[in-house]
């Protein structure tokens, strides 16, 4: 029975192991979150107030939009629009790396609140998958091998899937 | 024995085997200052039991690892290692340098000498000539290993091992990184002595233990190799970023406290895949291996590596809890389950497997080496017991209720007692194994009649 069930599996097995790990990894980091929100729920609500929901709100449709075109690459064997994915990755970059400027200018580091370090921390490792992500769409859209850019495209899900997460518990609950 | 050049095993496991002597009898001399805080302080301070004990752990697993190369490298690739002389001389190198070490740590002639004084670093004191030794015996063998596995089958097990080998030997590279700043000085350490442990080992670990599954239970390579990589992908995954949880207390900044707690917590999902990997291939595996000395120092390995590396690792690794137990007792119980589990096991569960080959005496059940396995793993299991009660008792009354270290060390002393009991059956069963794998010449035990009943 588990023979058939892994057959059936799509995409390869290592994207899996590594699909399930980023989600325990990312899963845990949010629950910390709120974990220690209980230990400080003014001084929480108090820190997102810093943060832009819209503006992130922006970078969530971005990334979703990226995460539909990605899928489209995937069905068509397409260059174009697997690198039209990477582009929306591309442009979320570029409105977190503004957020973090101005944070930084206003003097906002990790050691600030606890809501930072984690804001920091979870935003910063989202951001690192979202680089090694374009690096992987441009590889598989040159590469053009329909087992690859399927692994790729999973991937790029994935950092989709993170982000919906990490979107509402960082940014919205402080501003509800 | 396929191959003639597996022979070089054989001087690499009998010198392990000689420190694995040398190890665990000074560390039933340090339990025995746990006991009686004078026991032979002008002879044989503490600091200088404790730097033989654990350097020689180090260096006998490595030889270990460098034997279980030469051995299971040949059958992988399918050709004879590249240059059975430069083992030798890499060999020589250890052995030249492991004397050195000793001679270094006892008298101590050159203290502050650049080239030739102790370094103060815990674990790696060596003097910077033995230190530049290792790279070049380390070098010699890379390239003997990688040029054997290059002319010949490339395998899952070659690529791994290759992958863990040259990643330890890179890594040592740190062990000259020396900064003054003592938060910044442990920091590269722990690139040594954590991403050894619980990175590039591994890889070693997995590797070793899945060619002894192919070999012991008969399951197809492409299966093992199936499991392997997921082994190794996710002892990456969690080992390499789990190292924060060294990173907690030393100077470092805060956030390192989540990656450490969430990474590491995570490091036990590898030893736990290892040990299903073990079970797994054993019920599936249709082969009835003579062996069984092997296999049993095989699923050894995989469980108490799961509970020493894995259990007693996570007990102590978030940092919450971490901030009232490290460097107390606690750390001693899973640094001794995890060693023994993790890499003793492994390694005596290779040379059990290799040395009936090795020295032409098969078919051999080595009941005797069978028998050393439950005494030497009883003892350290009773000995994690006895060091978990104790860390207990220490985090309490020194972390909590804030009483001073020697007065408490003092409350502790019927702990210290009954460990160098379990030390006693330790070293016993050490010798036992040596003697097991050594001495007889044959030994077979015919299996008694089995009488076949019916399940009620």
């Amino acid at each position: 029975m588990a023979q058939v069930a892994r057959e059936e599996l799509p995409h390869d097995l290592m994207i899996w192991v590594l699909i399930v790990s980023e989600m325990l990894v990312f899963g845990a980091g949010l629950w910390a979150f709120l974990a220690v929100r209980i230990t400080d729920p003014p001084g929480f609500a108090e820190a997102a107030t810093h943060l832009h929901p819209v503006s992130a709100g922006i970078g969530t449709i971005l990334l979703v939009t990226s995460g539909l075109f990605a899928a489209i690459g995937a069905q068509r064997n397409s260059a174009r629009w697997l690198l039209l994915a990477a582009l929306g990755g591309l442009a979320f970059l570029w409105l977190k790396s503004h957020e973090w400027s101005s944070l930084i200018a206003a003097q906002i580091s990790t050691e600030t609140h606890p809501f930072f370090t984690f804001y920091y921390l979870l935003t910063g490792f989202h951001a690192a998958h979202v680089v090694a992500g374009i690096v992987i769409l441009a590889i598989v859209a040159l590469r053009r091998r329909s087992a690859e850019i399927s692994a790729g495209v999973a991937f790029w899900h994935l950092v989709d899937l993170v982000w919906v997460a990490v979107f509402p518990v960082i940014y919205l609950m402080g501003a509800a | 024995m396929k191959y003639q050049t597996q022979k070089i095993a054989l001087a690499y496991f009998l010198t392990a085997m000689a420190l694995f002597a040398v190890q665990v009898t000074l560390g039933l001399i340090m339990g025995w200052i746990y006991v009686d805080g004078n026991f032979l302080t002008e002879i044989l301070p503490f600091n200088v039991a404790r730097m033989l004990h654990t350097n020689s752990l180090i260096v006998w697993l490595l030889l270990g690892f460098f034997g279980a190369a030469y051995y299971l490298i040949p059958e992988e690739s399918e050709r004879e290692i590249h240059s059975p002389t430069l083992a030798y001389i890499q060999l020589a190198i250890f052995v030249i340098g492991t004397l050195g070490v000793v001679l270094t740590y006892f008298f101590n002639l050159f203290e502050g000498n650049f080239l030739l004084g102790r370094e103060g670093r815990e674990f790696l004191e060596q003097p910077k000539w033995v230190k530049a030794g290792i790279v070049v015996a380390a070098l010699i063998f890379l390239f003997n290993i990688s040029m054997t596995v290059l002319k010949g089958r490339k395998t899952a097990i070659t690529n791994i091992m290759l992958l863990g080998l040259w990643g330890l030997a890179l890594l040592f590279l740190f062990a000259f990184v020396n900064p003054s700043n003592l938060a910044l000085d442990k920091q590269y350490w722990w690139y040594v002595v954590h991403l050894w442990v619980e990175g590039t080992w591994e890889l070693v670990m997995a590797g070793i233990l899945g060619f002894l599954m192919l070999k012991l239970t008969g399951v197809d390579r492409e299966i093992v190799e199936k499991w392997m990589y997921v082994i190794a992908a996710l002892a990456l995954f969690s080992g390499i970023l789990g190292t924060g949880h060294h990173y907690y207390w030393i100077g470092t900044p805060g956030y390192w406290q989540w990656i450490g707690s969430i990474f590491s917590s995570l490091e036990v999902i590898p030893f736990f895949a290892m040990m299903a990997f073990a079970f797994v291939m054993v019920w599936k595996g249709r082969r009835d291996h003579p062996n069984k000395a092997a296999l049993l120092w095989s699923l050894g390995c995989a469980v108490l590596a799961f509970f020493g590396a894995g259990v007693w690792g996570f007990l102590h690794t978030l940092h919450g809890v971490n901030f009232y137990t490290h460097g107390t007792q606690i750390t001693a119980a899973h640094g001794h389950l995890a060693f023994f589990g993790a890499y003793v096991a492994l390694n005596l569960a290779i040379i059990s497997y290799a040395m009936p080959q090795l020295r032409g005496r098969d078919p051999y059940n080595q009941v005797l080496n069978m028998a050393s396995f439950w005494l030497m793993s009883g003892g350290m299991l009773f000995m994690t017991f006895t060091l978990t009660f104790a860390g207990t008792v220490q985090t309490h009354l020194q972390r909590v209720n804030g009483e001073y270290f020697m007065d408490v060390q003092d409350q502790l002393w019927i702990f210290y007692v009954m460990r160098f009991g379990s030390g006693v059956a330790v070293v016993l069963g050490a010798l036992l194994f040596i003697y097991a794998i050594v001495a007889p010449r044959r030994e077979v035990i015919k299996p008694g009649p089995v009488v076949e009943q019916a399940a009620e």
